[in-house]
């Protein structure tokens, strides 16, 4: 009579469409409130899903209700262990008779605000939502492409470690069917019927007649079966995989920075965030992305990450020395051919006497034309009174107006980094760059 | 180790119906058949056929999100009660329901797959055959709720959202869905004895009608002048009564009378609030009997494990696991106890199950004076039955409550006037205030009595078209601020024109 359903077994996620209609109703909430994680979370957790926390304004589900601070009402409590009928018993401070039980449940009409959990991919999707690449150089060379194989279908002829087996199967079980090849099954049907009839001792006119025709039969389907193969060569499949040509797929990142005495451990915290932020973007967009430090002082040296952003050194500085570096290295290890090149430079702003001009011809000439984007963000002191230009942005400066994919900005405190990034890499900025 | 050389699945040689805790589903079906010998011969409960499903605690949390149902339309509060539960369930503020059941035939119920196996011996006994057997005999559910109908129907409403969702976009979908949820508790008939729902019907004529408007569409009608605008403002007492006779005002289901009347809904709009309306009212049952419903069913869980125990057919540990388990949901806290959140409706209702048990098999004298109908007979299952098919939680309490559970319990009421500086005992449990709170607390049941009774008292549709709507207040309670002026701005966008609320007093 009952039956048993083992459910486990259902596709997963069957609430998935009400999450993304939650998601999307309340997408600006959730934005806020992942824009604010990420300014408070440590910089390895930058990237991570996690819980947020919104206001229920946009998602209350509003109804009736019957106040519970007017007029009169009647209660029936469990656990009485001192009163009798005409007490009276004060209410508590705050209105709404305390420890009253609560007839009318009410539901999500409470001013806390609502938290769960995001994952990690509709965090991210979220935090660089109309956030884009520029990707202006790539679409000015034709050929940034790779090819790549790809599955597509079967073919007739191909090499051996190709060979389908299952579609060979079944091409050849189709052409056995359509020629009638008989059966091995009907054939030892056959034998066995005649096996057994000539078993028999007393054998009859019938059974003799039978024999005959059975012999014969069985003769027939032989020579059938040799005529027919079982497999035969025009039933040979194999898995066909065609060229395809797919955009290139990596990205170096080149991270420059100042270390000379003048960058301290807040300047360096501030231009790690934006360096992380770039990584996690770029990230999403490519499947492999390599990542170059170089930091300089008066002389630049492509260092690991650990002697980037805490190792000491000083020095005067010199801006140019770092863009040599980094043109070395690219020129050395990262063709123009296979690799996006995005690069990003922090400092602050301090530049010795005339090597800006030379930084700017550098960038103008030899790196702008095969980079995707450069970005300059310039660490400005804490109290942001002092708006005075420094020499590198002076210089900067006009190159912006030249090149397209060179951003500058200038940053003065943690909560400037998300900001001023999204500035950089937002889509209207591009359009607005393009056109 | 002997258990080794036992097939799995096989019965286990001690005569018991299963050893350990895995369960697998040859001894789940074993079990399910003792269960329904006892339910059936000794309870002579009469259960739809039954469906039992395993799930994961993913697909529990699911089913959490979509109000229980197996399926449901799409709409963003089921992601976003999703998003919460699956929060507290991570971090281990709530644990999951053993169980779900569906009043639908064949009924349906969900076990979860890392119950061990004496905890589903409990959900089958407490959901498959205690909630079961309440769903086809109580009257409320053979009158409102249609239980064959109800997952075609709910087939039906997922798709139509869809496709509406697809002719009309997910925003507009939305909107209307949102207006009509925050009418849901005025989506029902209270009053009126409706015919029984019928949801296949439904289906069938709203199926039937598209296809007759669409045979007999002409479009020539389109170009015939209408009829002559109406005099305005000549509003005299005979013709207000006259329009509220023809919209057969006043009109307790908001919602209905939306659908029927609004001026501004497209006709799948109208539907959406049919189908919210519908649901509203399959639901309507379920909370007016939520303490007999869990009462009969823990009941019925626990007379046939002790009767499985009895028969020899679970061990002592099974026994004492099922027995823990129970005795943490029948647990009722005291008023004054931190973790006190009302009455638990496991606890009172399986409490006042037994009572009636104890009435029928050893009444004292004061059960003889109070229940002079069934104390002393005998045959308790046959009374409990009777009960369970005829009553609902406010009718129960006020028939069924007796002196020595309210003493158990230590009841008391309380009145609690607004204008005054504190609460006044009315009555304890004690032989003068018996009824009082026995009364009271009846009160406290009656679903109708504690929602605000708001009304559509009148609508001019020749003029500005404003809606009026009365609340009436019992005992001068009025309408909470929270969510009173979002549900009116609901409201005016399902009627498209001014909405009036106005609150009177139950006597005036």
């Amino acid at each position: 009579m009952a039956q048993f359903v083992d459910r486990r077994l259902n596709p997963r996620d069957k609430s998935l469409g009400n999450r993304q209609r939650f998601l999307r109703r309340t997408r600006a909430e959730v934005k806020r409130a992942v824009d604010k994680a990420v300014a408070e979370r440590t910089i390895a957790d930058a990237g991570k899903g996690g819980a947020v926390s919104i206001p229920t304004d946009g998602i209350g589900e509003p109804q009736f209700h019957l106040s519970r601070e007017l007029g009169e009402r009647q209660y029936v409590l469990p656990g009485n262990k001192e009163f009798v009928a005409g007490d009276r018993i004060d209410k508590p401070k705050g209105g709404g008779g305390g420890g009253s039980g609560r007839e009318g449940a009410e539901s999500g009409s409470g001013e806390d605000p609502f938290s769960f959990a995001l994952s990690e991919a509709e965090f991210l999707d979220i935090l660089f939502e109309d956030l884009e690449l520029p990707d202006l150089v790539k679409a000015s060379l034709k050929d940034t492409t790779a090819r790549e194989f790809r599955r597509a279908g079967y073919t007739s002829d191909g090499a051996t470690p190709n060979l389908a087996v299952l579609r060979t199967m079944r091409v050849s079980m189709s052409r056995r069917l359509a020629l009638r090849r008989p059966s091995l099954a009907e054939l030892e049907r056959l034998e066995a019927e005649l096996a057994a009839l000539r078993a028999k001792s007393a054998t009859e006119a019938d059974d003799q007649l039978r024999i005959g025709e059975l012999d014969a039969e069985i003769g027939r389907m032989k020579r059938r079966q040799l005529a027919i193969p079982f497999l035969d060569p025009i039933d040979v499949r194999y898995n066909r995989f065609t060229p395809i040509v797919v955009p290139r797929a990596k990205a170096v990142m080149f991270c420059l920075m100042d270390v000379s005495a003048s960058m301290g451990e807040r300047e360096k915290d501030l231009a790690k965030r934006f360096f992380i932020l770039l990584h996690l973007f770029l990230k999403r967009k490519y499947e492999r992305v390599d990542i170059v430090f170089i930091r300089h002082t008066h002389e630049a040296a492509e260092v690991d990450e650990q002697e980037f952003f805490y190792g000491r050194e000083t020095g005067g500085t010199v801006v140019s020395s770092a863009l040599k570096t980094m043109i070395a290295v690219r020129g050395a290890r990262y063709p123009v051919a296979d690799w996006n090149v995005y690069c990003a430079q922090a400092s602050d702003g301090d530049n010795s006497g005339g090597d800006s001009r030379e930084c700017v011809a550098l960038l103008g000439n030899a790196i702008l034309p095969l980079t995707q984007y450069y970005a300059y963000i310039e660490i400005a002191d804490e109290d942001a009174s002092d708006a005075r230009e420094k020499d590198l942005w002076r210089a900067y400066a006009g190159l912006k107006e030249k090149a397209s994919n060179f951003a500058m900005a200038r940053v003065a405190g943690r909560a400037d980094i998300y900001p001023v990034f999204r500035k950089l890499f937002a889509k209207q900025s591009r359009q607005g760059a393009a056109s | 180790m002997t258990a080794s050389t036992v097939r799995p699945g096989a019965a286990p040689a001690s005569g018991l119906l299963f050893e350990g805790a895995e369960w697998d589903f040859a001894t789940v079906r074993r079990v399910y058949d003792a269960i329904e010998q006892i339910a059936r011969d000794e309870l002579g409960l009469d259960p739809f056929p039954n469906q039992i499903e395993i799930i994961s605690a993913e697909q529990m949390l699911d089913a959490y999100s979509s109000v229980g149902m197996p399926l449901m339309y799409a709409h963003w509060s089921y992601g976003k009660r999703f998003a919460r539960d699956e929060a507290l369930y991570r971090k281990g503020y709530q644990a999951l329901a053993y169980e779900i059941v569906i009043n639908s035939n064949p009924c349906i119920s969900y076990c979860m797959e890392e119950n061990t196996m004496a905890m589903q011996t409990l959900v089958i006994a407490h959901a498959a055959f205690g909630h079961n057997h309440f769903f086809r005999n109580n009257y409320l559910f053979q009158q409102w709720t249609d239980a064959s109908g109800i997952l075609d129907y709910l087939d039906f409403a997922k798709r139509y959202v869809a496709s509406c969702e697809e002719r009309h976009g997910v925003e507009a979908v939305e909107t209307t869905l949102d207006a009509a949820h925050a009418l849901m508790g005025q989506g029902v008939f209270r009053y009126r004895r409706a015919a029984k729902l019928n949801l296949a019907e439904y289906e069938r004529r709203r199926r039937e009608k598209m296809e007759r408007e669409a045979r007999d569409y002409c479009d020539l009608w389109r170009t015939v002048p209408g009829a002559p605008p109406a005099q305005e403002n000549d509003l005299s007492e005979d013709e207000a009564r006259e329009r509220k006779r023809r919209l057969r005002l006043p009109e307790e289901n908001l919602l209905y009378f939306l659908e029927k009347n609004s001026p501004i809904l497209r006709s799948w709009q109208r539907e959406l609030l049919r189908i919210v309306r519908n649901l509203g009212q399959y639901f309507y049952p379920q909370r007016q009997t939520k303490l007999m419903n869990e009462g009969c069913a823990t009941f019925v869980h626990y007379t046939i494990v002790n009767r499985l125990y009895d028969k020899g057919l679970i061990s002592e540990g099974a026994l004492l696991e099922i027995l823990h388990s129970h005795a943490n949901v029948i647990a009722q806290f005291d008023f004054d106890d931190q973790r006190f959140t009302g009455f638990n409706p496991y606890a009172l209702g399986f409490a006042m199950m037994q009572d009636i048990q104890r009435i029928c098999l050893a009444p004292t004298d004061e059960d003889r004076e109070w229940f002079p109908d069934i104390a002393g007979r005998q045959d308790w299952a046959a009374v409990l039955r009777d009960v369970w098919a005829n009553y609902r939680d406010e009718s129960f309490v006020r028939q069924f409550l007796s002196p020595r559970l309210m003493r158990k319990f230590k009841l008391f009421a309380l009145s609690d006037k607004a204008s005054e500086p504190s609460v006044k005992v009315e009555a304890i449990h004690d032989e003068v205030g018996y009824r009082r709170v026995r009364s009271a607390l009846a009160d406290s049941y009656d679903v109708a009595a504690n929602e605000p009774d708001i009304q559509v008292v009148d609508v001019d549709l020749m003029g500005d078209r404003p809606l009026v709507l009365r609340h009436t207040m019992r005992n001068g309670v009025g309408l909470a601020d929270t969510g009173r002026e979002a549900t009116m701005r609901h409201i005016r966008r399902l009627w498209g024109y001014q909405v009036r609320l106005e609150e009177t007093p139950a006597n005036a």
